[in-house]
């Protein structure tokens, strides 16, 4: 490229165009900017303030302050019988627990034994991540037919002779969020093996060369000095995981078939079937808001570091 | 890699024999888990081509005995979803419809945004980035209700322009407000991506563009998107398979005959009405789930990239 443009053009004209291109980039980004103002924030100050209302099957601004928080903080400890509200909680619980706990110490093992020079790891690791194109009612469809226990698990294992077996989480109500997050695990661990076999294959083999010749045992190795350094991928990989927790809906759907009886309620679970079945708006938007408020507490001071660290 | 790896320390390490049986047990748990992994998908493929009485009389692990196809065809023909018999087919055209311009659209936009961002920054950019950033992570039932007051607002206006004018002009298109959303929920993760990946095209051969008189749009065109196909393949692969695999707007805002295929498959399969049809529930889900996981064979690779790149790791 040769620099030929810089003869000199009359002053008037360089000005339009250049103040025209200097609002070109500011002008090419407004419309996606404004659509996340409006759509996003926008709409998390709208459904703030109907969470603030008595809006029932129909939004209205009819404000009666803090009384739809009150009402799930109320329900919150009601557990004899239990509300729906307590239930979302109880499961949030239970589910997003196990959920971490597992995905990550699957993902971690898996991740490990790729990382020893396996002949094969071309095959193996696609056939953990396939999960992941998956739809998540895809996998709760498939999930649920696996578990049935008149046509798949428990069947298959009194066909095998093992006729003691029993297995019917799938359609017990109070197990049912165990089958959620069964299905969960097997849809995700595998994305957190790819995500620790990453930060495997980032460590400085020197160090490890070290602790070979100061005599540590493979297990040592890896218990004092590997997984240590695999630190921020702990952090990033919960992180995740506690966000795809919290915003489990599709898989509660279909492996229970629709969720009977809210017995697998979760919080998402629960502002669907208030804002459009139970006519409860208000009480659907304070459950969002509160959602929207667990999000944010994990996820900003992650992303502020993030993007603190990468700009720097 | 030819540095020493964990795994080299631990071959290394003591006598042969112990080292062989390590080998054993760690390719019993790999392989373990690779059955784990393959089961309920070939359950379901299997389940899918047998005749109902081998599945309520047999048992899932077994081969088909007598292989039909029977199952697929109603699947895609004449099952019922809801109250109407014609198969998911209608579903499926549905999701494509929603999914290639709400795709396109997307991924255009999250292009020349990540361009801006990174090579015609101005005051406040990170701020600006980190809003859009944010945007990827809101749980969606925090702006449902919002969406659906402003889609129903939308749909009487194509009433009156219908009335009007004998054309709602995509007013009210249960498709076209399938894309809206799609595309403004994407954009946070499209702008992530091509941010990510200008950020280190280097800025020497944008200034010496400028300074050879190359505008805005030429230098993106003629410098940024030939180099860019990489990222393209990874955004294109990513919002594709979210939006295809989406449930929660689908069946908030596309009820009925309108709906995308996931939300036709939820009503396929957990419809309470009648013997449940099992081999035809699987070929249903086995359909849904055939784009993207065609996707993910043929370009595993980059759809494995798209998902490390829209963890926040750049």
């Amino acid at each position: 490229m040769t620099v030929s443009a810089l003869t000199p053009v009359p002053r008037a004209r360089v000005s339009l165009r250049q103040r025209l291109q200097n609002a070109l980039p500011k002008l090419v980004l407004a419309p996606s900017f404004l659509l996340i103002l409006v759509f996003v924030y926008g709409f998390i100050s709208w459904t703030f303030l109907l969470s603030l209302t008595s809006s029932k099957a129909f939004t209205n601004f009819h404000f009666i302050g803090w009384g739809n928080y009150l009402k799930l903080w109320t329900w919150t400890f009601e557990r004899d019988p239990p509300s729906n509200w307590y239930t979302a909680i109880v499961n949030m619980g239970l589910f997003g627990g196990i959920y971490v706990v597992f995905c990550l110490s699957i993902g971690l093992g898996l991740a490990i034994l790729l990382d020893q020079k396996i002949r094969g790891e071309g095959v193996l690791r696609p056939i953990y991540l396939y999960p992941l194109a998956l739809s998540f009612i895809v996998t709760g469809t498939a999930w649920k037919l696996f578990l049935n226990p008149r046509i798949g698990l428990e069947k298959a294992m009194h066909d095998l002779g093992w006729t003691s077996f029993h297995f019917d989480w799938v359609v017990n109500p109070r197990m049912m969020i165990y089958c959620v997050a069964i299905a969960a695990i097997w849809a995700s661990a595998g994305f957190i093996m790819a995500l620790f076999l990453a930060g495997l294959r980032g460590i400085d083999g020197e160090i490890l060369k070290a602790a070979q010749i100061d005599g540590a045992s493979s297990f040592q190795t890896y218990r004092r000095i590997v997984i240590p350094m695999l630190r921020p991928v702990f952090l990033s990989a919960m992180i995740i995981l506690i966000n795809l927790a919290l915003k489990s809906y599709d898989l509660v759907l279909s492996v229970t078939g629709n969720n009977p009886g809210g017995a697998a309620e979760l919080p998402s679970t629960f502002m669907y079937s208030y804002t459009f079945t139970r006519d409860q708006m208000a009480v659907g938007s304070a459950s969002a808001i509160i959602m929207m408020m667990t999000i944010a507490a994990v996820m900003i001071p992650y992303l502020y570091s993030e993007l603190r660290e990468k700009s720097r | 890699m030819s540095a020493v790896t964990p795994a080299a320390i631990m071959r290394a390490h003591p006598t042969r024999r112990s080292a062989w049986r390590s080998r054993i047990v760690i390719y019993g748990l790999l392989i373990f888990f690779a059955v784990l992994y393959l089961m309920p998908l070939v359950v379901m493929v299997m389940t899918s081509l047998k005749p109902m009485s081998e599945i309520t009389g047999g048992n899932m692990f077994e081969l088909p005995h007598h292989l039909t196809f029977a199952p697929w065809i109603k699947a895609w023909g004449t099952t019922c979803v809801g109250l109407t018999c014609a198969g998911i087919k209608g579903y499926f055209w549905n999701s494509i419809k929603m999914v290639v311009p709400a795709v396109f659209i997307s991924t255009m936009l999250g292009s020349l945004n990540g361009y801006v961002l990174t090579k015609w920054r101005f005051a406040g950019h990170r701020l600006v980035f980190g809003l859009m950033l944010f945007a990827c992570f809101i749980p969606y039932q925090s702006v449902l209700i919002p969406m659906a007051v402003i889609l129903g607002k939308l749909g009487s206006i194509g009433m009156n322009m219908q009335d009007l004018t004998g054309y709602s002009l995509g007013f009210g298109n249960p498709t076209v407000n399938l894309v809206l959303v799609h595309v403004v929920y994407g954009l946070g993760f499209t702008t992530l991506f091509f941010r990510n990946y200008y950020e280190a095209f280097p800025t020497e051969l944008i200034k010496a563009a400028q300074i050879d008189g190359a505008g805005f749009f030429q230098i993106f065109r003629r410098i940024m998107l030939p180099s860019s196909a990489p990222i393209f393949i990874v955004t294109v692969i990513y919002q594709f398979t979210n939006i295809w695999n989406d449930f929660l707007f689908g069946s908030t805002f596309a009820a009925g005959d309108n709906a995308p295929m996931t939300v036709a498959l939820n009503n396929v399969v957990n419809t309470s009405t009648g013997v449940i049809e099992y081999n035809v529930n699987m070929a249903a889900a086995i359909i849904a789930a055939a784009p993207t996981l065609i996707v993910y064979v043929v370009a595993g690779r980059y759809f494995v990239r798209g998902l490390m790149a829209g963890a926040v790791k750049g």
